[in-house]
């Protein structure tokens, strides 16, 4: 935090540009929402934000256990940010084993606000604490407010008539109320939430006001809390801005897809962290006619997606690294058949089971490769959550033009984080629409197989078009006519010819552009959702007074034409992953450059000063 | 449906049709272009889904739209295009290693959901495509090449299964009576929902005579049970065999012991399938005596005339969808 002014007598309100806050308490305690609420409020003030959810795979470890902490940070500022923070300026912990599970990130001499209710022999015991941290000066480096937030919730909330176990569940509230006062944030976004969420929950949603303003009016009345803090509406471009998840704007890219593209949109999945929330935002909208389909397994989802692509539908499935494993045998079949599919793939730490709620970017070689035979297909990633709503379009463009599915990246932190997200002129969306192919009648038989000569891709033919009868198959192909052939240059024939459609799709994308530092030594090269930590690290380098050049890859394959040949121009390509050298791996196969690897894999995003680090080392040697 | 006349050429193929000579599939192939070019049935209107397997090769035979899929999903692509596209008849052909070993899951949820979709299940006992192991409908004991001790696997009984999964169509019917099933696929296409049906099918290289009992002319007549809505079940030369459902189970009786008025009226259109359970566990494998005929055939919710409703009915009380106000939804502010 930084220049400090006087404004008020009584307290002191500190101008700060950008702070980050985390809520942490057990996952019982409501932080997620306690953080989304918080969220909201700062939005509609017009600050710059980003969040990081990060809450236990267990629907409900043991309460007060380590396992059953869950947190939300948000930083908000009053300028473009790109990082939900590295270390939290603020941290509010609900129980001990909150405080035992974070404290360790809190920035030093930060603010720490603990509801000091909780600090009770059992609860300590359980966090693993063998004295009260409250009493025996381990915290003396923060600023510590003790809250008694369950006996003052408890109080607060007895005029709704609420009773029993209900009473403490608005303590969450209490927090959010607490620091709607310490950083100014409007009352009003987050009463009139509670007021439509619990609309009809009377008891429940006079509880939760009353703890919220409780919370707030804690703040105002007592002398504990001696500075309140302002983060100012960031300059942003003029226009109407919504706050939205990468798994919301997924959703509402694919919608805007298949408008685009002039076709009804057809999602089957299965459930599954973290991309389970792209089906419940679909399933919600069958008024833009969009059929969802819960299957019973995910290869049954991949199924039905391919069954509706033949039927004439934007078929989509959705699903995180298990899932995709599981549908490659339906994405081989989508590539022999040559029918335009969307796979969603919301990465999460893997392998198997792995690390369900926490993020990560392994799944970039299985996409390329994982599939049995020569089986190429293109990839496209989405780099924060506004971008997959665009990414969505770009991945459906090339479908629908190709012929081909598509493997669609995005991550946990991308599927679960939040970012403003100036609403787009949908008039600009691109027309991404082509026709199917017509009827015939007398002219001799239709040949599914033959090809556009620019694209390469087949014919839409869908059932119930006159004449166009026609057999498809995961059996080889014979070029044009579609029959089953088992003749070994037709083979090696088409399968040169699904490998060239693809890589003709280089035709058909950006070149890769560089930003920052064209003219540095050094070039990042990233991808998918490490996009904000690196540029927030390259800014910071620059600050330093160095340059460091910048290239953010959408394109995963085909590469951008150019890709090799910009890379080369650089001593040293510095290509940070949130995997163990996926795209480092790749950019040193096809074009024989040495890039440096920059691997992280602990389920967590990168942060911007790891990045820097790592970029100020580079830059000392 | 169409008023056009069609001919059973008009559902043949240019492609050599590739199974073993003397294969049931052959008979089956043969009375399912007549059935349709009968019925009129217009071939753009018609898609068949296949898994793998000999019965999976179906699709390029008949000269409507086909999608031969992958081991054991055809279930599963078929309700995509079933569900997305309802104004089409969708068959799915499969054999029993296909829909009830590796596709058994998509198959009891295509049941269960009531998709629009023709279920054939081509049951020859035994694995053919990949040369004679014993399948999930072979009888204990069953020597192949995976099981030369013989097989130790209890086997389905796929009308069992069927109506567990509270298919509203259930049938059996047998590759070499042509008539029975035309009649048979003549009434699963103009069910609505999931039809499921189970066709004996000989296969003569791995598992010859499987069903000759049900097939032979010295046999057939005292082990074919036809199951007729609203008859008393009865079989024989002359129905001096009949069946009973006492307790829940149902059991083969003389008619002369037990009277015909005992004797159990086969509702096909009863909401409960349990009647029909009951029959369909008389024999475990064509055995012995065996139920032919449609054991069930009741009307529920279609999954996809659901799904359209919900549509509709979303667009009548929200409107049609609005992507401008979508994205506007979730609280908007304007920076000036």
């Amino acid at each position: 935090m930084s220049e400090a002014s006087t404004i008020d007598t009584s307290t002191e309100t500190e101008n700060v540009s950008a702070v980050a806050i985390r809520f942490a308490g057990d996952s019982g305690d409501g932080m997620q929402l306690a953080g989304a609420r918080f969220t909201d409020a700062s939005a509609i003030f017009g600050n710059d934000l980003s969040t990081f959810p990060n809450f236990p795979a267990e629907i409900r470890a043991p309460a007060g256990t380590l396992p059953g902490v869950s947190s939300f940070q948000i930083q908000i500022a009053d300028r473009d940010i790109l990082t939900p923070g590295d270390q939290p300026d603020v941290l509010v912990v609900m129980n001990p084993a909150a405080l035992k599970a974070n404290l360790g990130d809190l920035r030093p001499s930060g603010m720490l606000i603990i509801n000091s209710d909780a600090f009770e022999e059992r609860n300590l015991t359980k966090a693993g604490y063998a004295t009260n941290p409250l009493d025996d000066g381990s915290l003396d480096s923060y600023r510590v407010l003790q809250v008694p937030m369950e006996e003052l919730t408890q109080k607060a909330v007895e005029p709704s008539g609420i009773r029993g176990r209900g009473v403490l569940r608005s303590k969450n509230f209490f927090a959010v109320g607490l620091m709607a006062w310490i950083f100014n944030r409007p009352l009003e976004p987050t009463l009139e939430w509670i007021d439509k969420k619990f609309a009809r929950e009377e008891e429940v949603r006079e509880a939760n006001r009353l703890a919220f303003k409780a919370g707030f009016n804690l703040g105002e009345t007592t002398e504990m809390f001696r500075h309140t803090y302002e983060v100012r509406p960031a300059d942003m471009a003029p226009g109407v801005y919504t706050n939205l998840t990468g798994n919301q704007g997924m959703a509402w890219g694919l919608v805007a897809a298949a408008q685009s593209a002039k076709l009804p949109l057809f999602y089957a999945s299965y459930p599954i962290t973290p991309a389970s929330d792209i089906l419940h935002d679909l399933s919600r909208l069958r008024n833009f006619g969009v059929r969802t389909f819960q299957a019973e397994d995910e290869i049954a989802a991949a199924g039905a997606a391919l069954g509706a692509a033949f039927g004439g539908h934007l078929g989509v499935t959705g699903t995180s690294g298990p899932g995709l494993a599981l549908k490659s045998e339906t994405i081989s079949l989508a590539i022999m058949m040559e029918l335009p599919m969307i796979i969603v793939n919301v990465q999460r730490g893997g392998p198997s089971t792995g690390l369900p709620t926490k993020t990560e970017q392994a799944d970039l070689l299985m996409a390329l490769y994982g599939r049995h035979g020569e089986a190429p297909l293109p990839v496209v990633s989405a780099s924060t959550p506004a971008d997959a709503f665009h990414a969505a379009i770009e991945a459906t463009r090339i479908a629908v033009k190709y012929m081909t599915p598509v493997i669609l990246l995005s991550d946990g932190y991308i599927g679960t984080s939040s970012e403003p997200w100036l609403l787009p002129d949908l008039d600009t969306l691109p027309d991404i629409s082509l026709p199917f192919a017509p009827p015939q009648e007398g002219e001799g038989p239709f040949l599914p197989y033959l090809r556009d000569e620019t694209t390469l891709a087949r014919p839409w033919a869908v059932p119930g078009t006159d004449g166009l009868e026609h057999r498809l198959g995961g059996l080889e192909k014979e070029d044009g006519t579609g029959n089953v052939s088992y003749d070994p240059k037709n083979h090696e024939k088409m399968v040169l010819l699904r490998e060239q459609k693809v890589k003709r799709i280089a035709d058909d994308i950006p070149l890769i552009e560089v930003t920052q530092d064209e003219d540095a030594d050094i070039v990042v090269l990233g991808w998918g959702s490490t996009y904000g930590a690196v540029l927030a690290g390259i800014r910071r380098v620059r600050a330093k007074g160095y340059k460091v050049a910048h290239v953010h890859l959408r394109h995963m394959n085909p590469f951008p034409k150019n890709l090799g040949e910009v890379l080369a121009r650089y001593d040293r390509i510095l290509i940070p992953e949130l995997n163990r050298g996926h795209l480092w791996r790749l950019i040193r196969a096809e074009y024989l450059l040495d890039p440096i690897q920059y691997s992280k894999v602990q389920g967590q995003p990168f942060k911007a000063a790891e990045i820097e680090a790592k970029l100020m080392e580079l830059i000392g040697t | 449906m169409t008023d056009t006349a069609y001919s059973r050429q008009d559902f043949q193929t240019d492609q050599e049709v590739r199974w073993c000579p003397g294969c049931g599939d052959y008979t089956i192939l043969a009375s399912m272009q007549s059935f349709m070019a009968g019925l009129g049935v217009d071939p753009k209107d018609v898609v068949f889904v296949s898994g793998i397997g000999c019965a999976a090769r179906f699709p390029y035979y008949m000269n409507t739209y086909g999608l031969h899929g992958i081991h054991g999903r055809a279930p599963a692509i078929a309700s995509g295009l079933a569900v997305s596209r309802p104004d089409l008849s969708v068959w799915v052909v499969g054999g029993d290693g296909d829909m009830l070993s590796i596709g058994g899951n998509h198959l009891i949820h295509a049941l269960r959901r009531n998709i629009n979709l023709k279920l054939l299940l081509f049951n020859n006992q035994i694995y053919g495509l990949t040369k004679g192991q014993y399948s999930p409908t072979s009888e204990v004991g069953k020597r192949t090449k995976s099981s030369p001790w013989g097989s130790v696997d209890y086997p389905f009984n796929p009308i069992s299964v069927a109506l567990g999964s509270e298919a509203t169509f259930v049938a059996r019917t047998v590759d070499m009576d042509r008539d029975h099933t035309q009649q048979v696929l003549k009434a699963a296409y103009e069910h609505k929902g999931a039809a499921f049906v189970e066709i004996l099918q000989n296969c003569n290289v791995f598992n010859d005579k499987a069903f000759i009992r049900l097939t032979s002319k010295e046999e057939r007549d005292i082990n074919r049970i036809n199951l007729e809505h609203g008859k008393p079940v009865v079989f024989g030369p002359d129905d001096e065999w009949g069946v009973v459902i006492e307790g829940g189970t149902a059991r083969l009786v003389d008619v002369s012991e037990v009277g015909i008025d005992a004797i159990h009226v086969h509702d096909a259109q009863a909401d409960s399938p349990a009647a029909a359970f009951a029959i369909s566990r008389l024999s475990h494998g064509p055995t012995g005596p065996t139920p032919f005929g449609i054991f069930r055939s009741v009307e529920r919710a279609v999954y996809e005339t659901e799904l359209q409703q919900q549509i509709h009915h979303a667009q009548e009380s929200r409107g049609p969808g609005d992507l401008a106000k979508l994205i506007a939804s979730g609280g908007t502010w304007t920076v000036e």
